[in-house]
Formats: structure tokens, sequence, C-alpha cells
């Protein structure tokens, strides 16, 4: 396998379009393998035709941002959970 | 926080890092500031509505409504060499921003810092070190910087000098300057030993750069014993220039 | 975007918009060949590599490489379209037409699921892997497919947007109804014309 990937961070521009907390640092678990971990250490593929997010320890699909003109798709079916910390 | 717009930037200044890379300085009105580490996005349209992005390193610290770019001109490139080439002061593009809250160095962190940068990987470490200057931090820094010879070095001067509580190394992977004791190379596991901390002194390091580079530096990081929790990367992928 | 009016970067040109007849809506001309990738690039072997049809019925056509080389080889010169906007014309691929590779097949379905190794899925109606319309290629330019276009053998279905031309292709599945696979139901179109400009889910 070769990997020419990106890191997770670079999902924070796309995804800071849609949510008002930064994502990149919420930490997020596998759907497939259960690995928990920052949104900002995914493997990312893309930018085109959409971003791909990937767990770093299975290599499932995390997440996926299609971004179209005037409107955006994310499909998240590979996080469990998403937790965001936030101030009281 | 608040929902990413769109903001007019315009050039109010640009300065040559090398042959082919430039420092551009924007004035952007309302800009909220950022941390050291962070990028930005930068939209150009062209006068028959065609428009594309690209991501950029932000290279300076927090500075009001000012923020510094460095960009390097890709042979053939649709962006970069617009930007580092033609573009004048008084021009504007559109920049949205700050992102990334993983990447980042916070100056109220006093941990020992440790920089491995990979050609224009340099840029947002760059703005690491600066923020720690600016802010009086005594969090301790060294870098590690590899460049394939002298003449690709972005700021040079300014690294080369004493700057305390930073230490400096540049290795290069193709031209050495005479009299150097480093074998031209890529980065070795000595060259982290050396320019970086004991893995026992638990630094924050962070790693910029292509790809490959971004791969092995973190593959000998764990090879020494850092913490993968404390190895956050930064890989610069395909821009299509 | 929006409707507002947006800053102009003066001088600022962008990458050449060709037309011509050739070209479909919105595209322009490339004369290398960009790389997208969904995934790390799959290594298959040719010794493990196989490819199979399943039926509807739940009957399964394999080949093995060898097998698949010794079928009826075709050399297609195509232009292909990419969503992202660059099309590239008189591409030159060698492989096996899927009416080939369905002639013996009972079938009686009207979807196709086409799979990858890597787990790429991506769908389209069988009518349009029919018809002189769609291979199964393993050459390219005179040369071996290279990994990262997809070898040891990817499909190519030039008519529509090169999504569906599923790189590293390891079987399809024959379906009743209709399944979107990787892209389509991420936001892309399900059917993906270029000449009518179906980019999108709603185009």
């Amino acid at each position: 396998m070769t990997a020419e990937h990106l890191d997770g961070n670079t999902l924070a521009g796309p995804l800071g379009e849609l949510f008002a907390v930064d994502v990149t640092t919420a930490t997020g678990r596998c759907a497939n393998c259960g690995l928990t971990g920052p949104i900002g250490s995914l493997h990312v593929y893309g930018p085109d035709p959409g971003l791909v997010g990937r767990c770093p320890g299975c290599e499932e699909v995390v997440l996926r941002l299609v971004r179209g003109p005037g409107r955006a798709w994310l499909d998240m079916r590979g996080t469990v959970t998403l937790r965001v910390d936030l101030p009281d | 926080m608040r929902r990413l717009v769109w903001r007019a930037a315009e050039l109010v200044g640009s300065t040559p890092e090398t042959a082919t890379a430039r420092t551009l300085r924007f004035r952007v009105p309302g800009w909220p500031g950022h941390l050291a580490g962070q990028h930005v996005d930068v939209r150009l349209t062209a006068e028959d509505g065609y428009s594309t992005q690209r991501s950029y390193s932000l290279a300076g610290p927090a500075d009001g409504e000012y923020v510094e770019l460095t960009v390097e001109s890709v042979p053939d490139g649709e962006v970069s060499p617009y930007l580092t080439e033609i573009m004048e002061a008084g021009d504007q593009v559109e920049i949205r921003g700050p992102v990334g809250g993983w990447f980042v160095w916070r100056a109220e962190n006093e941990r020992p810092v440790l920089l491995v940068a990979g050609g224009s990987g340099i840029v947002p470490l760059m703005a690491m070190i600066r923020t720690r200057r600016q802010a009086g931090s005594r969090a301790p820094f060294r870098l590690v910087y590899s460049l394939r010879g002298p003449d690709w070095a972005y700021y040079a001067d300014e690294l080369r000098r004493p700057d305390p509580g930073l230490d400096v190394s540049f290795l290069y992977t193709r031209t050495v300057p005479e009299g150097a004791s480093r074998p031209a190379g890529r980065i070795m596991l000595a060259d982290l030993a050396e320019g970086g901390w004991p893995a026992g002194h638990g630094p924050d390091c962070f790693v910029c750069g292509p790809t490959g580079f971004v791969e092995a530096a973190a593959d000998l990081l764990l090879a020494l014993g850092h913490a993968s929790e404390r190895i956050r990367t930064e890989r610069f992928g395909p821009t299509g220039g | 975007m929006g409707g507002f009016v947006s800053i102009i970067s003066r001088g600022f040109h962008g990458r050449r918009r060709d037309e011509g007849d050739r070209l479909p809506p919105g595209q322009y001309l490339v004369e290398d060949f960009p790389v997208l990738s969904a995934g790390p690039t799959p290594r298959v072997p040719p010794e493990r590599w196989e490819f199979a049809i399943d039926t509807e019925a739940g009957v399964t056509h394999r080949w093995t490489w060898p097998e698949f080389l010794a079928l009826p080889q075709e050399t297609p010169t195509v232009d292909i379209h990419c969503v992202t906007e660059w099309s590239k014309l008189d591409t030159s691929w060698e492989g096996v037409s899927l009416d080939t590779l369905l002639e013996n097949v009972d079938t009686a379905a009207d979807y196709a699921l086409v799979h990858s190794y890597g787990g790429y899925t991506t769908n389209l109606p069988l009518e349009d892997l029919l018809d002189g319309k769609a291979w199964i290629v393993h050459r390219f330019g005179g040369e071996e497919l290279q990994p990262q276009h997809g070898g040891p053998a990817r499909l190519l279905v030039p008519h529509l947007y090169f999504w569906k031309s599923a790189k590293w292709v390891r079987g399809i599945r024959l379906l009743d109804d209709d399944r979107p696979g990787f892209w389509e139901t991420a936001g892309y179109h399900n059917y993906g014309d270029p000449w009518r400009e179906q980019r999108y889910e709603g185009d």
C-alpha cells in the first residue's frame, strides 16, 4: 500500500464552513476498529473529488465531505461519537 | 467561535525568501487573529468569474489585521506563480481563516518543543518560533530544518541570529557548504537524536513538510522513543500549485 | 458564489478554460494525467488478482489474470472527462469489452454495482456497460496500467464522468435495484453524464 494522504488538520477549513467549533480538535471514535483520537490525526485523501478522512489505525473511512456550488454533503457513518470540548 | 467567512485581503508588501519563494503581507480588515501553526484558505477570482482556492500556512504571529504567508512558486502552477510573480501591492485576494486547531503551539505552553521542517514545511514552524519570541516564552525550542542546500533556506538571516532558548540545526539533502561536517543526505536518526530533545524530556514535536519527509521524520521520532500523541504532523499534499 | 460581488484579483487568469465541441460544458483540457484518490493505492499482484461477476440469481463468474488476458482484447481510443473539470482527449487503452465478459452471463438485472480492491464502489445501469461502451482495461498508452491509475485493471466507461471508471476493479454485482456507490452516496450525481453536466446530486 502507498499512502499519499494529508493530515486531518486539512479538514479544518472545509469543516469550518459547517460547524461553529473546530472539529479537528474534537475526539472521534472509529466505527470499524474503535480507535479514538482527534479528527486532526485522520489520514485525509483529497481534496478532489471530495475529502475522505480515514482512521489512522485501520484505514476505514471515518468521514467524507463533498463541497459543491452552494452546498456541501457530510457523511460521518464511520464515526461512532464525536467528543467536543466546550467552555461551560 | 464563528463560522468561516471570506474576507477581502489587500497585498501591502512582499519580500523574497529564495529565488522561488516570497513572503506576502496582507491587510485583512476584520481579521480575528490566529495561533501559530494555523493556515488560511486563499481564493482568487478572475475577471470572468472563474475562481480557485489554495491553503497556505501563516508565517507570522497574530498582528492585528495583518497576516503573512510564504509561498513557493510551483512551476506551471495555477496560483503560486500569480502570488509570487504577478501580484503587486494594492492587488486583492480573498482569505478565510484561521483554520486548524490541532497543529498549533500556544505561548502559555512551557514544555520543550521540537520543530522538524522539510523544505517549505518551515512556514508554520516559523510562526511558532516568532510567536515564542514575541510572547517572551521560556519554553525551550529546537528546530531541525531539512532543505536542499543553503540557497533554499527561508528566513535564513533571522534563523542565524541568536535567539535565546532556540537551537537551530540545518540539514542539507543535496548541496552542503564547504567545510560542513555532515554530508548531504536525507534526515537520519542521528540528526534528530543530536538536534532534538531526548524522549525523556517529553517534548511536543511538530513535523511539517512533504508527505515522504513527514513519514520518515515521524518514524524516526517514534524510534527514538517519542510518544505518538506528542508528535503532530502536517503534510503538504499535491497542491496543484 | 452566493450572488455576492466577488473580489477580483487583478491580473489573475487561472488555467485555460477551453472551448470546443469535444469538451463537455465546464471542462478544461489537460495533457498530463491527474491522479485523484479516496484512499491508499492497493497493490494487487497478478497471481492474486481475480475478476468476478455476480448475478442477481447468486451465480458467480470468475476470471484469473491469465484467463482474463486470454479473452479477445480491444484497443479503444476515447476522451475521458473527470468531474473535477479536467478532460483528456484521445487516450488509448487495451482491455476486454464488457460485452465479452457478459456474453455467457445469464441475467435480467437492470443495475450494476462495480467494486474494487480497497473498497471503492460505483453504480450504473447495466445497459451503460453494454454495446461497446465499457471495458476492463489493463494497458494505457501502450504500457501496463500503473497502480496509481488503477492497475492491474480498471473499468473504463468513457461516456460517464471518470469516477464511474473504477480503479483496481475487482468485480461487478448485477442487481435488480439500483444501489448508489461511494461518491454517489456522498453528494455526487447518481448517473454522471458529462454532456448534461450531471456533477452533483440534483444537477
